[in-house]
């Protein structure tokens, strides 16, 4: 006997008791608890996203489509990046012509090679109001996981309010578990000494989000 | 790593050691007290918090009593997705298939997420022993690898050290396994993060093999999710080329609507967050981002055996997320350590001795470390009802009777130690029923109070050691009832 079928056959035997259920597991699973917490109209859930981007330490910005470009070269600029990754489906009027050395994102790029890249600048996917959170899912807007996590300074691009939900249930509608996922709340940071939080660990140190709107 | 928690003492032993030691009660009382406060504010933001924790609860027990059912569902959407799913019916045999898939890589070294499994398993040992290094990559992973030390939490592993005692491990060790410490490094905890920064980034880069564990997996679609603050987990899980994740079996959840409950408990119960900084998704592989290969390999590990228990298995529903340490007075004052397991607290103390068994002295004395406050149970975001199971447990213990072990029915022996407990017992019983008896043998008690010794003798040394005996009073209550009336004629 293979591991496999010893342990479905200790399962088994140890569920013994059990009637098996024969409901849907919508129906055997009863959820009473909210889809969002609270009233909002969509002016007031990109105001409360931006307050806990801003709570858990993420620079915000706002900024209309013709603002766009100026603003990202201006963060940019204020970093001091001599080079901004770029994933391959960035929409091409977010940078502005003059400015930092793109590097556009391609497999061939060594971890390496991304670690000498000061900012990138990606889009998301969607964005969580109550949790401040920004999710990307690796579109062309966003590129490959490790292009948002290798450089020290992210630049991510929320369009409100079209990308913006209020909470978690509403975000999972929204996303598709075939992709790969990353959900940031903030820059990276870490709770292990003396269990109270300290921004900037491995992850980008500077989160700055601009709400493009 | 020379920690180990092989042939611990019981409970008391090693607790009594840890109360004496003023800098560790101060590290832990300093921590647990931060995150109380911070957990109760969390928390107090979602108003259906109880909707939540009883949604997770029904979630996790409708999951454990179809789990044959999920876990083939999964074996199947992973497999769909790309993944090789291996199974593992205990410790050594998840050593064995990880070793296995690290040799055929080629590679002598890999990065790991903090994972409580391979904790359990003691894989970074197994990989040593193969000539393969484990790098931890989690900041308290590392502290405690760096210290050559134990776990002593589920969260923050290292949560028994103060600031200056990182501070002088990062400066003394991070030379053995890497870049060193930079000169002159002080003790703020942003220092300390930057220290960890430079050290590990090497190692980041360069990895060929990451080792996880999972938070959750969706048999419904096959993703894993991995919770994480710091980044070092995205790292392990995005750069090397190949991922291999342990997983326990009661990981699974069956649909992917089902993460929007555990997301919104866990952050908020673990490091009392809105949400933490980052958080993986993956199923299976994605061409050119990330891992080209990924295994899974599904652990039972006594996680079966609990499971048969049908007061115990829902210790199963555990989400890991550390709350019961940081609420429970026994661990704040005796340490982790003191637990004899990578599963320290209330958690600890009704899952080490399902997983193990109750034979070995540290987890037959586990049930006991607990005064039954339920400060646990109130705080678990899955219901767990610990002090059930704790009581559960100690009469498992005392009395012996059947379980199963390593997936055979079994009939466990009543425990040598508590022969005077069970004496005692018997007594109480004899006497209780008989008031003539009990009366006389109250009076005599009275009579004799001052004669009393501090510590029992005999066998009630080991119960009186870690107790103050209670003081007899002056004269029985019946007998100062029948002379007052509650006080009523006036008497005092």
């Amino acid at each position: 006997m293979n591991s496999r079928e010893r342990i479905l056959g200790r399962v088994r035997r140890a569920l013994a008791d059990v009637t098996p259920e024969t409901r849907p597991y919508e129906e055997a699973v009863p959820r009473d608890y909210l889809r969002a917490h609270g009233e909002r109209t969509a002016g007031e859930t990109v105001d409360l996203l931006a307050e806990n981007l801003a709570d858990y330490r993420a620079i915000v910005h706002r900024a209309g489509a013709g603002e766009l470009p100026a603003l990202v070269m201006r963060l940019l600029a204020e970093h001091g990046s001599r080079e901004v990754l770029v994933p391959p489906g960035l929409p091409p009027g977010w940078l502005a012509e003059d400015g930092p050395v793109r590097i556009h994102d391609r497999a061939a790029l060594t971890a390496a090679r991304l670690d000498r890249v000061d900012s990138v600048v990606t889009g998301c996917a969607v964005a969580i109001a109550e949790t401040g959170t920004l999710v990307l899912d690796g579109s062309p807007d966003q590129g490959r996981r490790r292009i948002s996590l290798i450089p020290d300074h992210h630049i991510c691009v929320v369009r409100v309010p079209d990308q913006v939900v209020s909470s978690v249930p509403q975000a999972l509608e929204r996303l598709d578990a075939a992709r790969p996922l990353t959900w940031i709340s903030g820059p990276s940071a870490t709770s292990d000494i003396e269990l109270d939080r300290v921004e900037g660990v491995h992850g980008p140190r500077t989160l700055e989000v601009i709400l493009l709107g | 790593m020379s920690g180990t928690f092989v042939g611990m003492p019981a409970f008391p032993q090693a607790a009594g050691k840890a109360v004496r030691n003023p800098t560790l009660r101060g590290n832990l009382r300093h921590a647990t007290h931060t995150i109380r406060a911070k957990r109760e504010r969390a928390v107090g933001e979602l108003s259906d918090w109880a909707g939540l924790r009883e949604a997770g609860r029904r979630i996790k027990d409708h999951t454990l009593r179809h789990l044959d059912r999920y876990l083939e569902q999964l074996e199947e959407s992973v497999t769909a997705a790309g993944g090789t799913v291996h199974w593992a019916a205990d410790a050594e045999e998840a050593n064995r298939i990880v070793t296995g898939l690290v040799r055929a890589t080629g590679e002598s070294e890999v990065v790991k997420v903090k994972s409580m499994a391979t904790q359990e398993i003691e894989l970074n040992e197994a990989l040593a022993a193969a000539g393969i290094r484990a790098y931890e990559t989690d900041l308290a992973e590392l502290i405690v690898q760096l210290g050559k030390d134990r776990p002593s939490h589920i969260l923050v592993p290292a949560i028994h050290r103060n600031r200056g005692e990182i501070r002088d491990i990062f400066a003394r060790e991070m030379g053995e396994w890497g870049r060193p410490a930079p000169e002159g490094l002080t003790d703020t905890p942003a220092d300390l993060a930057e220290a960890a920064r430079l050290h590990l980034r090497e190692k980041f880069l360069r990895a060929k093999v990451g080792i996880s564990g999972a938070n959750f997996m969706v048999a419904e679609t096959g993703t894993l999710v991995v919770v994480e603050s710091e980044g070092n987990g995205r790292m392990c899980l995005t750069l090397p080329e190949t991922l291999i994740s342990v997983v326990g079996i009661e990981k699974v959840v069956p649909t992917w609507r089902d993460l929007e409950v555990f997301l919104q408990t866990l952050p908020r119960s673990s490091t009392a967050e809105r949400m933490n900084p980052y958080t993986s998704m993956w199923t299976g592989t994605t061409d050119e981002d990330g891992p080209r290969a990924f295994h899974l390999v599904l652990l039972d590990n006594g996680r079966t055996d609990t499971l048969a228990d049908t007061v115990g298995r829902q210790a199963l529903r555990c989400i890991r997320c550390s709350a019961c340490l940081n609420v429970c007075p026994v661990y704040e004052r005796a340490g982790g350590h003191a637990y004899g397991s990578v599963y320290p607290g209330p958690i600890g103390a009704i899952l080490s001795p399902q997983l193990r068994g109750t034979t070995s002295e540290i987890d037959a004395s586990l049930p006991y470390a607990s005064s039954l406050c339920g400060a646990c149970y109130e705080v678990c975001p899955v219901a767990i009802d610990i002090p059930e199971v704790l009581v559960h447990l100690r009469e498992r213990v005392v009395e012996g009777g059947p379980a199963v072990r390593r997936g055979n029915k079994v009939l466990l022996k009543p425990a040598k130690g508590h022969a005077a407990e069970r004496a005692a017992m018997r007594a109480a019983r004899w006497a209780f029923a008989r008031p003539g008896a009990l009366r006389v043998g109250q009076r005599l008690a009275s009579r004799t109070r001052r004669l009393h010794p501090r510590t029992l003798p005999g066998p009630g040394r080991a119960w009186s050691g870690a107790r103050d005996l209670p003081a007899v009073p002056p004269e029985p209550f019946r007998d100062w009832w029948q002379r007052t009336r509650g006080g009523k004629d006036g008497d005092r």
